[in-house]
């Protein structure tokens, strides 16, 4: 038995993105989230019967029994991997409404990472920054900036990458940004911006990290049978899954450093799914640096290892380029809601919903996770 | 009068005291299986290639060469603030096993991969003695 398309994005949500605008608590606004998902999904609250909160988010499942009147939650779980959260939350939800556990799995985030705690600190309360935190953090090993910047470094020794590369990233997500409207970025970004921005941790400038917002998004995963007859055109979820890479805490003591956990969840969903990654026609694509994005279009197999670079020049990732990435404007440029504003979008995308940026027939599309030490999260989806 | 120490600090676990017990004298400490030999680090309770918990403590030879590196121009914690921006070594240590430390008396510049490096020791105020790297002589 396989998730093949036994499961279906059936809602999708966000509130208005930005930074210090004010609009609440992290908890208040992931509820206005999930109230918009499931008012999208044609569903009432009392119809949620399975949830899983981000596990280091502001809500838990009782949260949402407590402010929906949920009469039987019947399934509630976390999947701790950082930015690989919110896609590995899909095949955990897909597992448990194909095996009739529940029929509707609320996935929620609410956040205020511009307003309340920085990722520097936050990250140190997290249990998977543990060894981290006793073995680099004294060095000044501190965030993730520092933590990623020798993988990309290493990758741009051993291949050739340059920072005019990753800059290529960062302009063609905040065009999309740009697009899309509800997006914390709204000012143009070029090339040279981007090699004029102050150094964070070498190789990454200030337009290679992802900005932190407040904001909050929720998608309903429903079983497929039940998703027949709600409102919106069905996204069927045909692949998913997680992968862990090697020595998980730490990427000091990592055989590979390049190697991430999508290495080994990305063949698994392709298996799953029944299709190659020449057939997907957008791509969401974890984007807490611009490397992770660069990184992970390899691993998927957009490119081989080393290519990378050379595969994301002359506005391949645009609208209209090779592959469209990170049409909402990503964790660079739209919000940091750890990426399930990258699965609303993909659902956008494929139900023909993308406005201003809508990858013209786009039926098949694929979302990442990225988090923690190189977490990996994928989920391959279709419209049917 | 100590100055007030403002870095993090570690907070050692009964599996890992050692290691900083080790680095309070010189010596950087590497665990080692006692059933199968196996080196490894970070510290931790069980090896992974036997899953025996017996282990002994071997100090390293100190000599390593660059895996990669990043510099630290922001920082994200203010006790870093004054000595930005500072180098951060990657290390594959002769051993086998990797090391982190800040790096000293060599420019960004002057780094590649595979660059020899030596391991020595540091001592901020109160702090704990910390790992640090300095370039060595080809071998
Ligand atoms: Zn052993």
């Amino acid at each position: 038995m396989s998730l093949f398309e036994r499961a279906a994005i059936t809602g999708i949500g966000e509130t208005a993105h930005g930074r210090g605008l004010q609009q609440g608590s992290a908890l208040s606004l992931q509820m206005q989230a999930s109230l918009a998902a499931i008012a999208d999904a044609g569903l009432s609250p009392r119809d949620i019967d399975g949830v899983i909160p981000v596990a280091t988010g502001a809500a838990v499942a009782e949260d949402f029994i407590t402010n929906f009147g949920i009469p039987d939650l019947r399934f509630s779980a976390t999947t701790p991997m950082g930015g690989a959260s919110c896609v590995a939350a899909i095949q955990a939800a897909a597992a448990a409404v194909a095996t009739g556990i529940c029929r509707h799995v609320l996935l929620p985030i609410g956040r205020t990472g511009y307003s309340g705690t920085r990722i520097g600190a936050r990250v140190h309360e997290m249990p998977q920054f543990r060894t981290i935190g006793e073995f680099e953090l004294p060095l000044g090993n501190v965030a993730p900036a520092q933590i990623y910047a020798p993988m990309a470094r290493r990758h741009m020794e051993l291949y050739g990458t340059t920072s005019r590369q990753l800059a290529e990233i960062a302009v063609t997500t905040r065009r999309h940004a740009i697009l899309n409207g509800n997006a914390a970025m709204t000012k143009p970004l070029s090339i040279e911006d981007h090699q004029n921005s102050r150094m964070i941790a070498d190789p990454f400038r200030l337009f290679d990290c992802s900005l932190e917002s407040d904001g909050g998004a929720a998608v309903v995963v429903s079983s497929a049978e039940a998703a027949r007859d709600l409102r919106q055109p069905r996204v069927l979820v045909m692949g998913a899954a997680e992968g862990h890479p090697d020595s998980p805490s730490v990427i000091t003591q990592r055989p590979d450093i390049l190697r991430i956990g999508l290495a080994k969840a990305a063949p698994r969903a392709f298996a799953m799914a029944g299709v190659k990654p020449a057939d997907i026609q957008v791509a969401e694509i974890y984007d807490c640096f611009t490397y992770v994005v660069l990184r992970q279009l390899e691993e998927i197999g957009f490119c081989q290892q080393g290519e990378g670079g050379a595969f994301v020049e002359g506005g391949a990732l645009g609208i209209g380029g090779r592959l469209p990435v990170n049409t909402h404007g990503g964790l660079l440029s739209q919000a940091h809601l750890a990426g399930m504003n990258h699965i609303v979008e993909l659902v956008r995308q494929l139900r023909g919903q993308g406005g201003a940026a809508q990858v013209e027939g786009a039926t098949l599309g694929l979302v990442t996770g990225y988090g923690d030490m190189g977490d990996g999260s994928i989920a391959i989806m279709r419209r049917g | 009068m100590s100055e007030t120490f403002t870095k993090p600090i570690p907070h050692p676990t009964p599996d890992t005291q050692p290691f900083w017990d080790g680095l309070a004298r010189g010596e950087y400490l590497i665990q080692r299986c006692k059933e199968c030999g196996k080196l490894r680090h970070y510290p931790r309770p069980v090896c992974d290639g036997c899953w025996s918990m017996a282990h002994e403590w071997v100090p390293a030879s100190g000599r390593g060469t660059v895996h990669s590196w990043t510099v630290c121009h922001h920082p994200f914690h203010m006790g870093f603030k004054a000595q930005s921006p500072y180098i951060l070594l990657t290390v594959d240590l002769a051993e086998g096993v990797r090391a982190q430390g800040q790096l000293r008396g060599l420019a960004a510049e002057a780094l590649r991969l595979g660059l020899p490096v030596a391991l020595g020791y540091e001592r901020e105020g109160e702090g704990p003695v910390l790992p640090i790297f300095r370039p060595a002589e080809e071998t």
